[in-house]
C-alpha cells in the first residue's frame, strides 16, 4: 500500500451541497484527495458521485460549500478556466475531426500552434497505442478504441487532475479488464491525479487506492480496497461491497474488545467489538462468504449446525447455500481447489459452518 | 413466413393505390414538363418535339420581362435565405442550449407558428404593417417579408438537427479550455451544418416560389417569377409559362437532391 496522506491535497471538497429544485443530490459532503492518487467514487445510481464528479469539473455549480483545487477555490470558475479535464461516459468525441484533431484540441485551444498541438497528440496518441488511427474519423473506430482517444484526448493538456465519468461501463468484460489495468498504469506512468466514477464496486476494488462510497448524497465510507471490503463501517457499505452474509445478531456481553453474540435459534459466537455496541444491543453482522467454511463435525467451540441446500458451481468457486437450525440461511464460497472441494458437501448433508479468525463484522447501522 | 402476412405490400391493391397516388402527384408536372417541349402554339395539342418555347423564354417579346423577374427572384431567394437562416441558427441555439428560461415554449410556438397562419392573412399583415410605417413598396419589402416569413422554414431542420447534438459535445469542447464562443464555432457548428445548409436550402426554394405575400407587397411594377408568370397568364396560358415552370421546377428538384445528398453524405459519415 502506498501512502498518499503526505502528498499535498489535489482535490479539496468542503460540505459541498448541491440541490436541484426541491431534490437535493448532494448532502455536505466533505473529502481531500491526494495528489497523483487513483481515487474512486464508487456508489449506485442516483448516488450524487457523478454530481460531484461534474462539479469539479464545472458543469454544474456549487450550491453550497467550497471546492479548491491545490489550494485554489475553483467553484466560481468555468469549465474552460479549470485545469481538469473529463473522460466523458459516451466519450463526447467530436465526430467531424480526426482522431489527432480530437486529441490536439484542448492544446490548440490552450493557444497553442496547431502543428505543436498535433505532435503532442502524436505522443499521447503513441502512449495509448493509436498513433495509427491518427487520421480516422472517431466512427471509424471500435468502442475500445474510442474509449482510447477520450483519454488521450484528457490527458494531452496534461490536467492537474483526470476526471473519469465511468468510462468503461460500454465495454465488455474482456476489454473492460484489460482497460482496467491500462487505466491504472497510465495513471503511474503520467502522475495525474485520476477521479474515478463507477457504479461497479469490482471496478474500484482493482483499481484504486482510495474509494469513497456514497449513497443517497452521503459519503458512506472513505478508505483504500481492503479497508472497505474488511472493515465497512455500514450495513450499505457491506452490503454493496462484494457478497455478505448480514445476519441480524444480539449482543450478550462485551469485555476486552471482545463481544458475545448469538444469532436467532441461538447459534452464539465471538467477534471482535466495536465502537458504540452494548450488550443488549440487537445489530448486524457482515460475514463474507469466503471467509466461511463447512466441515462435518464441529472443529471449535463456536460453529453453526445447520444443512446443505443449494451447491452452485461458478468456474473458480463453489458456493453453497445452509439453512442453519432455526436460523437464518448463510451462504459459504469455497474456492474450486483441491482444499476447496474437500469443504463442499452434498445437498441435504448435515454440516457445520466455521468461521475464519475475525470474519465476523459488527455493524452499528 | 408469418411475418409476411404484415408486410405492407402483401395488402390487396396495394400497388394500385400507390400508383394511383403517384399519378395524382405527378401527372400535373408531368403534363406541363412534357408539354413544354411541345412544337405547337396551343397548349393542348401535341405537334412534335421542340425547344421553341425555351428559346422564346430568352429571346421573346417577354423575355426581358421574365429576365427581369427572374433576377429579382434569385437575389431576393438568396438574400431571404442566408439571413433567415442566420436568425434561425441564432434562434435554435438560443431555444435548445440557453438553459431552462422562461416562455421557452412560448418562444418555440411564436417561431412556428407563421408555418400554420394562413398565408392570406399574414400577407395582408405584412401589407397592413408596410403601409402602417410608410413604407415604399418595391424589391425591398418583399425582401423584408420574405426574410420573415422564410425564418420558421430555416428553424424547424435547424432546431432538429441541433435536438440530435447532445451537449456533452459542447461540454467537451468547454472542458478542452474552449470558451464558450469557441465551442460554438468549433463544435456546435459544424455539427450542425446539415441541418443549417437543408434549412438555407427550404428557404430558398420557399422564398422562390413565394406568390401570394410577395404580390401584396411589391409595389407596381415589380415583378418576381412567379409574380411575373401569373401576370403572363391573366392573358392566356402560352407554352413558355410551361418552359419557365419547367425549368423553375428543375431547380426545386436539384436543390432537394443536394438537401438530401447532404443529409445521406452526413448520416454515411
Amino acid at each position: 500500500m502506498q501512502l498518499h496522506s503526505d502528498r499535498p491535497i489535489a482535490v479539496d471538497v468542503r460540505d459541498a451541497v448541491k440541490v436541484y429544485g426541491d431534490f437535493t443530490a448532494l448532502k455536505r459532503v466533505s473529502l481531500s484527495i491526494h495528489d497523483n492518487e487513483f481515487f474512486t467514487l464508487l456508489g449506485p445510481s442516483g448516488c450524487g458521485k457523478t454530481t460531484l464528479l461534474r462539479m469539479i469539473a464545472g458543469f454544474e455549480d456549487v450550491t453550497e460549500g467550497s471546492i479548491a483545487l491545490f489550494g485554489e477555490p475553483i467553484a466560481a470558475l468555468p469549465p474552460h478556466k479549470r485545469p481538469v479535464n473529463t473522460v466523458f461516459q459516451n466519450y463526447a468525441l467530436f465526430p467531424h475531426m480526426t482522431v489527432l484533431d480530437n486529441v490536439g484540441f484542448g492544446l490548440e485551444m490552450l493557444g497553442r500552434s496547431k502543428s505543436e498541438a498535433r505532435k503532442r497528440a502524436g505522443e499521447v496518441l503513441d502512449m495509448v497505442q493509436l498513433s495509427q488511427f491518427s487520421s480516422r474519423k472517431p466512427s471509424q473506430l471500435s468502442g475500445g478504441q474510442q474509449q482510447r482517444v477520450a483519454l488521450a484526448r484528457a490527458l494531452a493538456p496534461q490536467p492537474k487532475v483526470l476526471l473519469l465519468d465511468e468510462p468503461l461501463s460500454a465495454l465488455d468484460l474482456k476489454l473492460r479488464k484489460a482497460m482496467q489495468l491500462e487505466l491504472k498504469h497510465l495513471q503511474r506512468e503520467t502522475g495525474i491525479t485520476f477521479i474515478f466514477v463507477t457504479h461497479d464496486q469490482e471496478e474500484a476494488l482493482t483499481m484504486s487506492d482510495r474509494i469513497a462510497v456514497m449513497s443517497a448524497g452521503e459519503l458512506q465510507q472513505l478508505g483504500d480496497a481492503r479497508e472497505i471490503y474488511e472493515r465497512p463501517k455500514n450495513r450499505f457499505v457491506a452490503d454493496f461491497i462484494g457478497d455478505t452474509n448480514l445476519i441480524e445478531v444480539t449482543v450478550d456481553a462485551v469485555a476486552e474488545g471482545q463481544a458475545k453474540c448469538h444469532l436467532g435459534g441461538g447459534h452464539a459466537l465471538i467477534c471482535d467489538a466495536v465502537e458504540g455496541v452494548k450488550a443488549g444491543d440487537k445489530v448486524h453482522m457482515s460475514m463474507r462468504p469466503e471467509r466461511l467454511f463447512l466441515s462435518e463435525e464441529p472443529i471449535a467451540a463456536e460453529g453453526f449446525r445447520g444443512t446443505v441446500r443449494e451447491n452452485i458451481f461458478i468456474g473458480t468457486d463453489i458456493t453453497t447455500i445452509v439453512a442453519l437450525n432455526e436460523g437464518p440461511d448463510f451462504t459459504i464460497r469455497a474456492s474450486n481447489s483441491s482444499r476447496g472441494n474437500s469443504r463442499v458437501f452434498d445437498i441435504g448433508a448435515e454440516v457445520v459452518v466455521n468461521m475464519e479468525q475475525g470474519a465476523g463484522r459488527l455493524l452499528t447501522d | 413466413m408469418a411475418m409476411k402476412s404484415y408486410d405492407l405490400r402483401q395488402y390487396p391493391s396495394f400497388k394500385a393505390i400507390t400508383i394511383f397516388c403517384l399519378f395524382i402527384l405527378y401527372a400535373p408536372l408531368l403534363v406541363v414538363t412534357v408539354y413544354s417541349f411541345n412544337d405547337s402554339v396551343s397548349i393542348t395539342n401535341w405537334e412534335g418535339v421542340s425547344l421553341r418555347w425555351y428559346a422564346e423564354v430568352f429571346t421573346g417579346a417577354e423575355s426581358e420581362k421574365f429576365k427581369i423577374a427572374a433576377r429579382n427572384s434569385f437575389v431576393i431567394a438568396l438574400i431571404a435565405a442566408s439571413a433567415s437562416t442566420v436568425m434561425a441558427t441564432f434562434a435554435a441555439t438560443a431555444i435548445l442550449r440557453g438553459g431552462r428560461f422562461k416562455l421557452r415554449t412560448a418562444s418555440f410556438g411564436l417561431i412556428s407558428l407563421p408555418l400554420m397562419v394562413p398565408e392570406i392573412v399574414t400577407a395582408v399583415a405584412t401589407l397592413i404593417f408596410f403601409n402602417a410605417i410608410g413604407v415604399d413598396r418595391g424589391l425591398i419589402t418583399i425582401l423584408l417579408a420574405h426574410i420573415a416569413f422564410c425564418i420558421p422554414f430555416a428553424y424547424l431542420p435547424i432546431s432538429a438537427r441541433m435536438q440530435g447534438i447532445e451537449a456533452t459535445y459542447e461540454q467537451a469542447a468547454m472542458d478542452l479550455y474552449a470558451t464558450r464562443a469557441k465551442a460554438f464555432t468549433r463544435v456546435l457548428l459544424p455539427l450542425m451544418m446539415p441541418g443549417i445548409i437543408s434549412g438555407w436550402l427550404l428557404a430558398f426554394i420557399v422564398s422562390l416560389d413565394d406568390f401570394i405575400i410577395t404580390n401584396f407587397v411589391k409595389g407596381a411594377g415589380v415583378e418576381t417569377l412567379p409574380t411575373a408568370i401569373f401576370g403572363s397568364v391573366k392573358q392566356g396560358i402560352k407554352p413558355n409559362i410551361m418552359a419557365i415552370s419547367t425549368m423553375l421546377l428543375g431547380v426545386s428538384v436539384v436543390m432537394v437532391t443536394l438537401s438530401w445528398l447532404i443529409s445521406r453524405r452526413d448520416n454515411n459519415k
